[in-house]
């Protein structure tokens, strides 16, 4: 287990359509985007058919109606298919993001900094300990600048690789130390970009055990292509073991 | 006519606008070229340029997207054409203020040479893209490209800003104050009315890019900090002096970015309206309602601008209010839409058909961008829904969107607008043969760059990626496509060669064009300029005794009868 997630894994993206969904609100957001996509692919080729027709019956004399009654009935037809467009939208939206996490979601800090993904999990005591740019150090083992004064901090694990239990709600905390980054995990139907200056957050339910790619998908410079990073999604028992064995070595390292 | 530099003729200034861009896309195709192909095989050595480095790949895609859009596509459909034939349009002898819009000409002449600039100085074009989110942009140790380039490109747009400042007041004072008499507000041609609205969303969105392009300047050379917040650490070093914030950047430059596009293909709608009229043979139902409705597209284009910023930080129920009033724009575009649609295939008010509509080149191209502005434009409310765009957002699946509705329908009208305006600038015509063989190369070559991008999108592949692999991932099962994209986009330059080469030959031998061609009914086809006051509308089509009559806004009314 632990030997898997230490290994470098390539997932590939083998389909030319989503990737397979791992996630909880993954399961109607891929509803959503099936339903649209074939609405306007509907509506595209209605336009262009009605133009080719159209064109092919030549000249046809006596139509009897003036063609603006049936463009309003068209339009008629069209509106209520933009309502709801935009109400269905709305709502999935507003239940990931109105909403907060849940009290029970587990907290990870996510950190993207030129050209690296950080993931820091707060530790038995469940709160983040104090990070100060001027400490951070990547070579010395800190790269998130932890304060070694406040106590908060010393159980804090940071990995590099982000791994989460299946079936519990994880609720990310974004930050960036330098330039803007965009948290990309296509398998989690997740974006959110981490911006220096605030702390964003974005909650999602990973569901299907399995390897996921997590992406930049907001240019930061010359590294954007590869700065990615891998989520295992692993079953509970796994992910605390996990957890244990990098809280144990993080227990053994001096104090930063 | 003799082509003099200095001068302050419209006519000349429009074609020399018309010659700037295409001096720029011939350049923005070559760059792209240089993208889709280093996309697809990254570790082969082009031949001169040598082995591209990530950051030449984004220095590409920077300029790429700098120049198409300030210097392609919103100098030729807005000032190039206005420049062209709107005084003729409306009645007048030349723009309110021929000077300034000479001025203006040479002022976005050098904003292109300070760009193109870029390229030479130590570490290359800037590689922010040409959104330049900060603090990457802000900030010269983030990147290379960030030093001098960034200078280079901000001292550039913000030339841009002042000649498309200058143009849009030019127009918009040749529209208030040259129309000839009787030339009312439903008299006009619909370009002009595309021009008058897109000249107002010029005034006001220019004017906030100029003042971000100030303030990013301030931070990076005099010690601001409006877009750095504290503490924020680049290369080692904290550069955060003050508590800027990145997202402030993202408004001012979006408030801009999204009238922007509109400020691209507004024109284009409205040349489009004209030349269904005129090569349909008949009037434009319910014109009153397509003016109203460009007017609307650019107003609402004025309050949508946070849909670029779901998932960058902004409070979800903007979010919403957003796509709102995103969604809110589909119904006046569909209008639009239905409005180009029954005047190609439903009968005019007579009932009768007369010989149907003619396919001329400039017609066909105005057709293709009907096709682009429609499979474009539907997937513009997908990626307004917040939801679906927390999936979506920066991937290919935008850049198939905003490539379809904003640069092949751009650009396809600034074709028709070429196509059909070309006797004015030269006498003469531009060959059908190869304009016909251009405009199928073209749209079969524009619909398979730009169609298969959507699938590399769906699948997450994300914009700004100099190669499909990477440490965690590997796109392989999009390798195929993207091969498929790269043919296509070469094979779409290489049919352009046939345009440049119809522009050269039939400027020099093409055939004499009669006056009046294509038999327009607007007035800068006018064989004479002395006509007197306007009594008719701008496209009076009508069938007498199944006879196509056509009356030109130059021909009176009253003299008629």
């Amino acid at each position: 287990m632990s030997a898997m997630l230490l290994e470098p894994v390539c997932i590939a993206q083998s389909h030319l359509w989503l990737p397979p969904n791992g996630s909880l609100h993954g399961i109607a957001l891929d509803r959503l985007m099936r339903w649209n996509l074939i609405a306007i692919c509907v509506c595209c080729l209605a336009a262009h058919v009605w133009l080719i027709v159209a064109k092919l019956r030549r000249p046809r004399s006596n139509h009897a109606a003036y063609s603006t009654p049936f463009r309003w009935a068209l339009l008629a037809a069209l509106c209520p298919m933009y309502v709801w467009l935009a109400v269905t939208a709305q709502h999935l939206w507003a239940a990931s993001r109105y909403a907060g996490p849940s009290l029970e979601a587990m907290q990870v800090e996510v950190v993207g900094e030129q050209f690296q993904w950080y993931f820091r999990y707060p530790g038995s005591d469940a709160a983040f300990g104090v990070t100060r740019p001027a400490l951070a150090n990547a070579a010395t083992g800190n790269p998130l600048g932890l304060d070694a004064r406040d106590p908060r901090g010393s159980d804090d694990v940071v990995s590099s690789a982000l791994v989460l239990p299946a079936g519990r709600e994880v609720d990310l905390r974004l930050r960036s130390v330098d330039v803007i980054h965009g948290l990309f995990i296509p398998g989690m139907r997740v974006k959110e970009n981490t911006v220096p200056g605030l702390v964003l957050h974005v909650h999602f339910t990973p569901t299907t055990p399995g390897t996921y790619p997590i992406l930049c998908s907001q240019v930061c410079g010359l590294g954007h292509a590869r700065m990615q990073a891998v989520l295992s999604v692993v079953s509970p028992a796994e992910f605390d073991s996990w957890l244990a064995a990098r809280e144990r070595a993080r227990s053994e390292q001096p104090a930063q | 006519m003799k082509l003099r530099l200095f001068t302050t003729h419209h006519r000349i200034l429009g074609i020399l606008y018309l010659l700037l861009s295409l001096a720029t896309v011939a350049i923005g195709t070559l760059l792209s070229l240089l993208m889709r192909i280093h996309r697809v095989w990254p570790d082969t050595p082009l031949p001169i340029i040598g082995l591209l480095k990530p950051e030449d790949y984004l220095a590409l895609v920077t300029m790429h997207g700098t120049l198409m859009i300030f210097f392609v596509l919103t100098i030729a459909p807005q000032v190039g054409f206005a420049s062209l034939v709107l005084p003729e349009q409306i009645g007048a002898r030349n723009m309110a203020f021929p000077r300034l819009n000479a001025a203006s000409f040479w002022i976005a002449l050098a904003a292109l040479l300070v760009l193109l600039a870029a390229f030479f100085v130590p570490k290359g074009a800037p590689i922010s893209g040409w959104t330049s989110y900060p603090p990457l942009s802000a900030i010269p140790a983030a990147g290379p490209g960030e030093g001098a380039g960034m200078d280079l490109w901000l001292a550039s747009i913000g030339l841009f800003c002042l000649s498309s400042w200058l143009a849009a007041v030019n127009i918009l004072a040749t529209i208030l104050g040259e129309r000839r008499a009787g030339m009312t507000w439903t008299r006009l041609p619909m370009t002009v009315w595309a021009w008058l609205i897109t000249s107002i969303l010029t005034l006001l969105v220019f004017a906030v890019l100029l003042a971000a392009i100030v303030l990013l300047f301030s931070d990076r050379h005099l010690g601001s900090s409006f877009f750095v917040p504290a503490g924020d650490l680049i290369n080692g070093t904290i550069v955060g002096r003050g508590d800027g914030s990145p997202l402030l950047w993202l408004h001012l430059f979006w408030f801009f970015g999204h009238p922007e596009v509109y400020i691209a293909v507004l024109p284009g709608m409205g040349l489009a309206t004209s030349l269904f009229a005129n090569f349909a043979r008949r009037d434009v139902p319910g014109y009153r309602i397509m003016a109203t409705m460009l007017v609307a597209i650019g107003l609402l284009g004025l309050v949508v601008w946070g849909h670029h910023m779901f998932v960058s930080g902004m409070n979800p129920y903007a979010g919403t209010a957003f796509a709102l009033t995103t969604m809110a724009i589909a119904v006046p575009s569909t209008v639009e839409v239905l409005g180009w649609l029954s005047m190609l295939t439903l009968p005019t008010p007579g009932g009768l058909w007369s010989s149907g509509p003619r396919f001329p080149t400039p017609m066909l191209f105005a057709l293709g961008f009907l096709s682009f502005f429609v499979a474009g434009g539907l997937t513009g409310p997908i990626l307004a829904q917040p939801a679906l765009d927390s999936y979506l957002h920066n991937t290919f699946f935008v850049v198939a969107h905003f490539h379809m509705v904003m640069a092949m329908a751009g650009t396809f009208s600034i074709f028709a607008g070429i196509y059909y305006w070309f006797p004015l600038m030269t006498g003469r015509l531009m060959n059908e043969t190869l304009g016909k063989l251009h405009f199928w190369l073209s749209i079969i070559g524009a619909w398979g760059t730009f169609f298969p991008m959507h699938l590399s999108g769906l699948a997450g592949e994300p914009r700004h990626y100099e190669r499909l692999t990477g440490p965690a991932t590997s796109f392989s099962g999009i390798v195929a496509n993207e091969r498929g994209i790269t043919s296509a986009a070469l094979f779409l330059a290489a049919a352009q060669l046939i345009f440049l080469w119809n522009v050269f030959w039939s400027a020099r031998r093409g055939r004499p064009a009669q006056p009046n061609p294509w038999q327009a009914t607007t007035l800068e086809w006018a064989p004479v300029a002395a006509f007197g006051r306007i009594d008719r509308g701008p496209y009076e089509y009508e069938i007498a005794l199944n006879e196509m009559i056509f009356h030109p806004q130059w021909e009176s009314a009253s003299k008629q009868e």
